[in-house]
């Protein structure tokens, strides 16, 4: 395909109830720093119905030079047809060299049936984006083949360079209300053809646990833990620190823990203050998801376990001994105060 | 009803290496499995061909040992088995992969493409909705149940969101990726695996498929891998080989003196 003539990072800011998730800020900070890099714009694309000026100032605030509302009585709810062809009509309209959208399940749904649609890759789970010299060529580095490599992936060919990014990776500017930039309104046709799911039920439900990505503290486990008993020892501690509790892979396929606690890859990437990797050996994939935190304590009893290489403090111990007496002792540092 | 499953074949340990010339993924010498989402879909369709008595038939794309990933499919109760190998076929990316499954899927009398989720080798989830794309027809992504509609024209998938769920009503001809908690795999059959072994995996290469070859392939992938590495790290902290209570104190003495206790 001719390449030429494309043009800009064009971010999809997803919303939910017309809720502009936080993805959407964050794609629009690391959007930002690849526009002004290229010297070209950034365009958010925002999908839904009744959307209002005000939601588009807010992106504009948070970084867009252009946002592009396409609104319609259909595109109320998320339908992966209708939502398709609206993302691909700004994609015709606009013509960006590069495409951001959230490696949400909803992000996960749209953004391959619109590569596959304009013809173009599509990079999942990117943890690093940036612009290579020279060619302009967006550089995507995701974690790779089971988490045991960083693969950096081009799309020289193809336009737009389409990547996902996992909720929690990029961090969202400060809003400055005084930025200012261009609200357009696209129109598109949602035809009947396009509507061959219908929605019979939408159920919302409350996290009952409170998320692990907004924990300040996690005391993550793995499988050194050596059982499930072992594993729920952990929310002692947890509660002594005023955290959560986490787990590896490993934990959550063994079952000792649900998919919500999952800390990696093709889990949650989290960034807490504190982050206690308890009986965790540190594959690559779980490293993905952890390495921003603050500081990264971990306990192993195997002194060659990766997650040393990552971690600002290191016990090299028997991890099941150490949690209780660790709760004791910051009782004790507790009562001392 | 006819219900096409799509798998693959993935290693089945984290154990990797790479070809250092292409970057892409050596499979050769390492124990394999069906991917779990998969199993799960599989499941979902053996489940519908007991109720309705559907032909389920399990497609996938990979080297020629892929089939032992077939023969399990069969050995679980699967009708048919047919495994697109061709080395032009290899180094595809996902657009490149879904454009010859889908193919595949055109020579095929189907109404439900069942597909997983995603892969626990790349984790991409594209394949199953860019695969739904170059047929043409509705996808429901996430599902974690289904079934058929009683006029059997229909299928009512729950499907998963991070806040939720939707309950979504999709008629045939469709697409559904399927998570793997959505049921427990059956286990093969003594008899199943007997027959298995000797069943014929039909193999289509390039020649028996109707696309351009263009479209297939690493020539046919917009995206290239352009280095792979192993990550760096960065500067390790202190690593204390201590007793547990030891361990305990220097934690809190570290805590402390961070203010984070």
């Amino acid at each position: 395909m001719d390449i030429s003539g494309y043009k800009g990072v064009m971010v999809f800011a997803e919303q939910r109830r017309g809720q502009v998730q936080k993805i959407a800020y964050e794609l629009l900070g690391m959007g930002r720093g690849i526009a002004d890099s290229l010297e070209e714009p950034l365009v958010a694309v925002l999908v839904g119905a009744g959307l209002t000026d005000a939601q588009a100032a807010e992106l504009v605030y948070h970084g867009a030079d252009k946002v592009v509302l396409v609104d319609h009585p259909e595109l109320a709810v998320y339908m992966t047809e209708p939502y398709t062809k609206a993302l691909v009509a700004a994609i015709e309209a606009f013509k960006p060299g590069i495409g951001f959208v959230g490696a949400t399940t909803i992000g996960r749904d749209l953004a391959p049936r619109v590569s596959a649609r304009v013809k173009t890759g599509l990079t999942a789970d990117c943890t690093s984006l940036e612009v290579e010299d020279g060619t302009r060529n967006l550089m995507m580095t995701r974690p790779a083949f089971g988490g045991n490599i960083m693969a950096t992936i081009i799309c020289p060919e193809h336009r737009p360079q389409m990547s996902t990014v996992r909720p929690g990776v990029m961090r969202k500017l400060e809003r400055d209300p005084s930025r200012t930039g261009e609200i357009v309104r696209l129109p598109v046709e949602i035809l009947p053809e396009d509507k061959n799911v219908e929605i019979l039920e939408v159920v919302v439900e409350k996290a009952a646990k409170k998320n692990i990505e907004e924990a300040t503290v996690l005391v993550s486990g793995g499988r050194g833990l050596g059982n499930a008993e072992n594993f729920n020892r952990l929310h002692v501690l947890a509660d002594e620190l005023g955290g959560l509790v986490s787990a590896s892979r490993a934990v959550v396929d063994a079952g000792w823990a649900g998919a919500d606690r999952q800390v990696g890859q093709t889990g949650k990437t989290v960034r807490p203050d504190l982050y206690i990797a308890c009986g965790i050996s540190g594959m690559i994939q779980h490293i993905a998801g952890m390495e921003d935190s603050e500081f990264i304590v971990a306990v192993n009893k195997n002194a060659g376990a990766p997650i040393f290489e990552y971690a600002d403090l290191g016990i090299v111990t028997d991890v099941n001994k150490l949690v209780p007496a660790l709760a004791e002792e910051l009782r004790a540092a507790k009562a001392e105060r | 009803m006819n219900i096409v499953v799509c798998v693959k074949q993935v290693p089945d340990t984290t154990e990797v290496r790479i070809d250092p010339v292409t970057g892409t993924l050596v499979r050769e010498g390492i124990p394999s499995i069906i991917n779990p989402d998969d199993k799960g879909g599989l499941e979902a369709a053996l489940v519908l061909k007991e109720k309705v008595g559907a032909r389920v038939t399990v497609l996938s794309m990979g080297p020629p040992q892929a089939d032992l990933a077939l023969r399990e499919a069969l050995a679980m109760g699967a009708d048919e088995a047919i495994l697109l190998s061709d080395a032009r076929f290899g180094g595809a990316d996902t657009w490149a992969t879904s454009s010859t499954l889908a193919a595949a899927l055109r020579k095929l009398e189907w109404d439900l493409v069942i597909c997983g989720r995603q892969a626990i080798d790349g984790d991409t989830a594209q394949v199953g909705p860019q695969v739904a794309e170059h047929l043409g027809v509705p996808q429901v992504s996430y599902a974690s149940e289904l079934s058929l509609e009683a006029d059997g024209k229909a299928v009512v998938v729950k499907r998963v969101f991070e806040d939720g769920y939707q309950r979504v009503r999709a008629k045939l001809p469709c697409l559904v990726t399927a998570l793997k908690d959505m049921n427990t795999p059956r286990y093969m059959s003594v008899a199943g695996v007997f027959d298995a072994y000797k069943a014929e995996i039909k193999i289509w290469k390039l020649e028996d498929l109707d696309v351009d070859p263009a479209n297939i392939g690493l020539k046919g992938s917009p995206t290239r891998v352009k280095k792979s590495y192993t990550k760096g790290t960065k500067s390790a902290g202190k690593v204390y080989e201590v007793d547990p209570k030891e361990g305990a104190r220097i934690i809190v003495e570290n805590l402390k003196e961070r203010f984070i206790i």
